[in-house]
């Protein structure tokens, strides 16, 4: 019964597009109809606070579940067995934190970007510059890995293997991306993240339920065939296969589960949904909307790695192209035929133009919010000026991450993401803690935990084996590393943290007492929030 | 429904010298504002925070430490988490399944708390102080 060995991947390119460009048309007309020509600065980064918490919550699934979730966990436990599904964990606990400690504060105190909050009681200028940098750099971190991921796929499901095929195929996906973004700003954004997670979702579940049913509905029948058909045989179910070879693999792994838990919620495009919605009540149900997605998510990529391994084998995912990457496609293609693994197909590229529609958004935000009109003019941009500069950034980044992307094609960028999160979870998780429960923190205390954050991670993945001295690395013949570890998070995060203490003690200023009391009865209870 | 209470500051003099809205200005106006160090200092307002500081830091350490219990048992503790308890369905297996079942166990104790004993404060600091209903 497992035919797949035989079949191309890429199925019927054509039916592949279909769906694919049918979905583009559907969330290109719900992005026109929304979008509203005219659009304050309120309209363009935050809908106007307009949508309720339930929406929210799926689109803040949509932006959080990118491809690499979608695909590079199902494959990763289709190869790796158990050391896949460790991912899945983090991500998922990782939204304790946004429901416990952020999403709230924020819907209270800030308008459109992470800098509104961390620079509430600080001196502007200084303190938006930081947040704008650890913003940027973390979506273009993101957004590379994203578009990298795009060319694989084209290669996959398309059957598009000539570079400049790829290339043509990624400026398109990247102009219908910079559309979505220039005419429909977060509202069109946050419609495209609905329309594409209950895609996304609806596929999962259904293939899952499906294998369960093939199965007599029993994981250890799952299981055992999975072990069965893989390499690893009975391991496959054990810890251990990919970070589980050395002591330094498994500090790498705390050091990288540190990095997702505390990462995820400081992502700066998932803090900005916080502010999609109208008060804080509906901020603390989005996020249990989309804990609730993220839930049935990532049970249903256990399924679907698991089956993939059973039903299609290891060996013959590791030797189509694209590897690990293809296991959900090609169990797509084994039980449903081409339809089905056109539909897969479709969704893994909607979800790919999502999250970059998301990040390109959350960046200009960033740039136009907290560097246009406030560092540079003061906080008082001319009327109309912010938003044109807001678009006109989403274009160049737009632009930017297509050539970004042309140039990925075929480089090893994975680790991106994983350095996002560790990014984010050293720069932004300590900075936002500190101003939101620490009076005490300051701005010299801002500045060291977002650049220290930043910097350190910045520096150990240079001189970490991702960059020299392994197989894999992106500099070969050259040996000039000195970290052992690929994610920092271990120990740039308690750095980051020590030094939004240290530099609290080391500065100077104190922080504006009256913004201060006003930041933490605001935060608390949005009185005087609009 | 803007109420004169004692959280409602009365602007001195002019108008747009008596308060100096920030660079970032947040859409305020040079209007009365709340009077937010009366407010923080108030006991309705201590009791929330305090309710709220009670609940919300325990409930992350309590996550974040089993979390990462669950994740030295991944890396160290590999005999454990192989140990097979019904067919092929092991201890790791359960164990990364129960991170689930906490999660939304931990976020539906957080709704459930914040419905209770925290929305019900606020909405009646928020009414005293002429923030009216959110």
């Amino acid at each position: 019964m497992t035919i797949a060995q035989a079949a191309p991947v890429a199925g019927e390119p054509a039916l592949n597009v279909s769906i694919f460009l049918v979905i583009v048309a559907v969330t290109l007309f719900v992005v026109y109809r929304v979008s509203s020509r005219n659009a304050t600065a309120a309209d363009y980064y935050a809908a106007g606070g307009a949508f309720t918490g339930m929406q929210n919550g799926v689109a803040l699934s949509g932006d959080y579940l990118s491809a690499a979730s979608f695909l590079g966990i199902a494959g990763a436990i289709a190869v790796q067995g158990y050391d896949g599904f460790l991912y899945s964990i983090g991500f998922l606990v990782a939204w304790l934190i946004p429901l416990l400690l952020l999403a709230e504060r924020f819907r209270n105190t800030g308008r459109f970007t992470m800098g509104d909050v961390v620079s509430f009681r600080m001196r502007q200028r200084p303190v938006r510059a930081a947040a704008a940098n650890a913003t940027l750099v973390i979506s273009a971190f993101y957004m590379l890995a994203q578009m990298a991921g795009a060319g694989a796929l084209v290669a996959l499901l398309l059957n598009v293997h000539s570079s400049g095929g790829q290339a043509l195929v990624i400026a398109v996906v990247g102009a219908i991306m910079i559309f979505y973004v220039l005419v429909g700003g977060m509202r069109g954004t946050t419609w495209v993240q609905i329309i594409k997670a209950s895609l996304l979702l609806s596929c999962v579940l259904l293939i899952s339920v499906f294998l369960l049913g093939k199965f007599g509905f029993s994981l250890s029948a799952l299981f055992d065939k999975a072990a069965a058909n893989s390499s690893l045989g009975g391991a496959l179910l054990d810890p251990g296969a990919r970070y589980g070879r050395t002591d330094t693999t498994k500090l790498d792994f705390i050091s990288l589960s540190l990095a997702l838990v505390l990462g995820a919620g400081a992502l700066p495009h998932v803090l900005m949904r916080f502010y999609t919605v109208p008060d804080a009540y509906q901020a603390r149900r989005s996020v249990v909307s989309a804990t609730w997605a993220m839930v049935l998510f990532y049970l249903a990529t256990l399924i679907i790695g698991y089956g993939a391994a059973a039903i299609v084998g290891t060996p013959a995912i590791l030797a189509a192209p694209g590897a690990e990457n293809s296991a959900a496609p090609l169990l797509a293609f084994a039980i449903g035929g081409t339809i089905l693994l056109a539909v897969v197909a479709a969704v893994a590229f909607t979800t790919i133009l999502a999250v970059i529609a998301g990040l390109t958004l959350t960046a200009s935000a960033s740039f136009a919010h907290d560097v246009y009109a406030n560092v540079l003019k003061h906080g008082h941009p001319r009327p109309g000026a912010e938003v044109r500069v807001a678009r006109l950034t989403a274009l160049v980044i737009g632009c930017l991450a297509i050539v970004g992307g042309i140039l990925a094609i075929d480089q090893n960028v994975a680790f991106l993401v994983a350095l996002a999160f560790a990014i984010a979870a050293s720069a932004n998780l300590p900075t936002i803690l500190y101003t939101l429960f620490w009076r005490r923190f300051n701005t010299t205390g801002t500045l060291f935990s977002i650049y220290g954050g930043l910097g350190s991670c910045l520096l150990l993945i240079i001189f970490s084996p991702v960059f020299s001295g392994s197989p894999t690395s992106i500099i070969k013949n050259v040996d000039f590393h000195l970290f052992p570890l690929s994610n920092p998070g271990i120990v740039s995060i308690p750095l980051s943290f020590l030094l939004g203490i240290a530099g609290t003690y080391l500065g100077k200023d104190d922080p504006d007492p009256q913004r201060t009391d006003e930041l933490e009865v605001r935060s608390i209870t949005g009185i005087g929030t609009t | 429904m803007a109420t004169l209470s004692s959280f409602t500051r009365i602007p001195e003099g002019e108008q747009y010298t008596a308060f100096q809205p920030g660079p970032d200005d947040s859409g305020r106006t040079a209007e009365a504002g709340p009077d937010y160090a009366a407010i923080r200092r108030s006991p309705e307002f201590l009791a929330i925070r305090r309710r709220l500081t009670r609940f919300i830091f325990p409930m992350v350490a309590v996550f974040f430490c089993w979390y990462m219990t669950y994740v030295l048992l991944a890396a160290y503790a590999h005999g454990l988490m192989s140990h097979r308890v019904v067919g092929s369905v092991t201890v790791g297996l359960l164990l990364g399944l129960s991170q689930f079942v906490t999660t939304v166990l931990i976020m539906l104790a957080y709704v459930r708390f914040a419905r209770k004993k925290v929305d019900p404060q606020v909405a009646a600091l928020r009414e005293r102080t002429g923030a009216g209903r959110s």
